[in-house]
């Protein structure tokens, strides 16, 4: 359980914004396998680059509405590498970082920001649910798939991603309360990225954290630095420990910042400060710092930083074009799935939308 | 052959899927050790355990969520939401998700989980527990919704929706979970969705009804045969998909139409059924299809319930109206 006496406004840190471990981070350091440490690195790159690249496309009419989640990326991909095969993700439309991680290729995530439903579906074995786009509606399901997991014995974790907006929702409440009742292997995700569209995180709580109101449920909350990589894996890697310990639900609340609008059909310059961005971009930027920590560390160079920024772009421009090369679904398409059998009405609405051509159906 | 009651029946149908299938599981508010507030899950928390017949948290979107999720890792729940009045916390996840994760996922995820719902009037319920809004569900894509008002069917519809690939909302009419016993056999079977029954069969006018309306027609149809008008009375059953070809069939054969519910007139089933019949039997109808149906106005307290629900006499006066158009 939280205790808050403990805990800073800014959570458990690791890794300083100046890019030198804590006392506990150089014990974590030291006993984290260097891949992994790569990996972190890797991946919060490959992100941002895929980030950036969709708001252009966005610019460019190529994908339509985007939510770019720039500024964000320690805690997305922090917490989904402490995640196995066997646990099950269920996100809200900013989490394309934790999807990348989990799998999903970046095709099919494009393929969702071009109105395709194709960008929906995860590869088989890849746990990870659509977009949930209702705020905090995933987390009751969350819970329930965590909760069938325990009834069937299985040792897997099932996550929640939301936002600081989502726990003011019932849902939130309703899935923390069961989760704590039934002792479920449960996470509750939460990018606290300060905004909710505009609305500031006073606005949705007058307790000061996320992470404290765990211990209205009996369960484990903890805050953490969200822009702090090793913070953040190291975190999640508890709870999903915990979580298939038997242990119960932890609620983990990764303190971040959403860098850009909430959307790119939003203009974020009407309800934030300059200085602010800037404060979160200059001078706590996830990347940066972990950029610094590796190359003190001797893990990473500029020359192999740029070689893999440039195999990110590679990557992410093969994903816009096989995105974009991606046969338009036949219109029958719409009716493909809303039934496993379709009955008498919507056959005939298919063959009314067909003109009886059924061939693609 | 054992005669239940529509509960015990349920009750049944409850039962065999938990004993028939390992992953079925039953959740939701007092369903457990009290055996449900009108004993529908009685006796299966003794049999089943605490695991598989859940006490849950009072919270309806809770329960939903989590049924879904449950579905999405491979369980088969039955949630219980104890009367539809208060199903509207819920009714988010129900539309925005089991409704559609099958589309959404191309069907990888197909959300296959039966909501059980005590709906309508007549027994003097407090306020805000009579409603009948099946409707509501009904313009769903994505969801099914069944009726029994049969002890037969309500065991048949409860295993077929349990076993059905797509979300179900199970609607139970309280008016007559103890209003008479049927037979029910003391074994698996199925009532497929989709099916209407034919009650009664007759030559002058079509009676459509589901739920607690059902004995209501038949009384109005026995009345009616002793002034000579013979009535062909279709349960529905199945409010979607609809058994279109039981409704036209019935429809082309009578000339004429009452459709029969409590839920509201306007936008209710009714006005689906009439533009079906319109469509599909235009040319045989002699008279309008006309509706019998609540009145227009929020479910009222009880005192003034009977003025509300469809009754006899007004039935009646729809089946002298198409017949005299």
């Amino acid at each position: 359980m939280v205790d808050l006496k403990q805990m800073e406004r800014v959570g458990i840190q690791l890794v300083r914004p100046d890019g030198h471990l804590t006392e506990t981070g150089r014990d974590v350091w030291e006993r984290m396998p260097e891949d992994r440490k790569r990996a972190f690195y890797q991946w919060m790159v490959q992100v941002r680059l895929f980030d950036r690249r969709s708001v252009t496309l966005q610019r460019q009419g190529r994908i339509g509405t985007y939510a770019p989640m720039e500024g964000q990326e320690a805690a997305q991909v922090g917490s989904a590498l402490a995640l196995g095969k066997e646990d099950w993700i269920f996100p809200s439309y900013r989490e394309h970082g934790v999807a990348m991680v989990a799998g999903m290729p970046l095709d099919r995530i494009l393929l969702y920001w071009m109105g395709r439903v194709e960008g929906n579906r995860a590869p088989e074995g890849v746990r990870v649910l659509p977009p949930y786009v209702p705020i905090a509606t995933q987390i009751p399901q969350a819970m329930g798939a965590a909760w069938a997991a325990k009834m069937k014995r299985e040792p897997s974790v099932a996550v929640a991603y939301f936002g600081d907006g989502a726990t003011s929702e019932g849902d939130f409440h309703e899935a923390c309360n069961f989760a704590g009742v039934f002792r479920l292997p449960v996470v509750f995700f939460c990018q606290n990225n300060h905004y909710a569209i505009s609305v500031p995180f006073s606005r949705q709580s007058a307790v000061p954290t996320v992470a404290e109101r765990a211990s209205a449920y009996a369960i484990r909350g903890i805050q953490v630095d969200g822009n702090d990589v090793l913070a953040v894996y190291t975190a999640m890697e508890e709870a999903v420990r915990r979580g298939k310990n038997g242990e119960g639900a932890t609620l983990i609340e990764a303190v971040t910042y959403r860098r850009g609008a909430h959307t790119t059909a939003d203009d974020a310059t009407r309800y934030r400060e300059d200085s602010e961005v800037r404060e979160w971009t200059e001078e706590k930027d996830p990347i940066a710092r972990y950029e610094r920590l590796l190359m003190e560390e001797g893990l990473l160079t500029p020359d192999r930083a740029r070689k893999w920024e440039q195999r990110c772009r590679e990557t992410v421009e093969a994903a816009v074009k096989e995105a974009e090369a991606a046969p338009a679904p036949p219109p029958s398409h719409l009716f493909a799935h809303v039934y496993k059998d379709l009955p008498p009405e919507l056959v005939r609405q298919r063959r009314q939308l067909t003109g009886g051509d059924e061939t693609h159906a | 052959m054992p005669e239940m009651t529509l509960v015990q029946a349920i009750n049944e149908g409850i039962r065999f899927s938990l004993e028939l299938d390992p992953s079925v599981v039953v959740l939701g508010e007092d369903v457990g050790k009290n055996g449900g507030v009108f004993r529908t899950t009685e006796g299966l928390w003794d049999t089943f355990g605490d695991e598989r017949v859940i006490d849950t948290p009072l919270a309806e979107a809770g329960i939903i969520g989590a049924s879904i999720g449950m579905a999405v890792n491979g369980l088969r729940p039955i949630a219980e939401i104890q009367f539809m009045g208060f199903i509207y916390p819920g009714f988010e996840q129900i539309v925005t998700h089991a409704a559609r994760l099958r589309t959404r996922t191309q069907g990888q995820y197909p959300a296959s989980l039966v909501v059980r719902v005590p709906y309508g009037g007549g027994i003097r319920a407090p306020e805000l527990h009579s409603d009948s809004t099946e409707s509501l569900f009904v313009h769903i894509p994505g969801l099914k919704v069944v009726v029994p008002s049969t002890p037969y069917d309500a065991k048949g519809l409860l295993l077929a929706a349990v076993r059905d690939p797509d979300p179900v909302i199970y609607l139970e009419p309280m008016k007559i979970y103890r209003a008479f016993r049927g037979e029910v056999p003391d074994r698996e079977y199925e009532v497929p969705l989709g099916c209407a029954r034919q009650v009664r069969e007759g030559e002058d006018v079509t009676l459509i009804a589901w739920g607690a309306m059902v004995p209501l027609a038949e009384q109005a149809a026995r009345i009616l045969a002793k002034k000579g008008i013979s009535c062909d009375l279709i349960d529905l059953r199945s409010l979607y998909p609809l058994d279109e070809k039981t409704i036209i069939g019935s429809v082309k054969k009578t000339g004429r139409a009452v459709i029969v519910h409590e839920a509201p007139k306007t936008a209710g089933l009714g006005a689906e059924l009439t533009a079906l019949i319109d469509e599909h039997a235009f040319l045989w109808l002699e008279a309008p299809v006309t509706r019998v149906t609540g009145f227009d106005v929020p479910v009222p307290m009880f005192a003034l319930e009977d003025d509300f629900r469809p009754n006899l006499c007004r039935i009646e006066e729809a089946v002298d109206q198409v017949i005299n158009f």
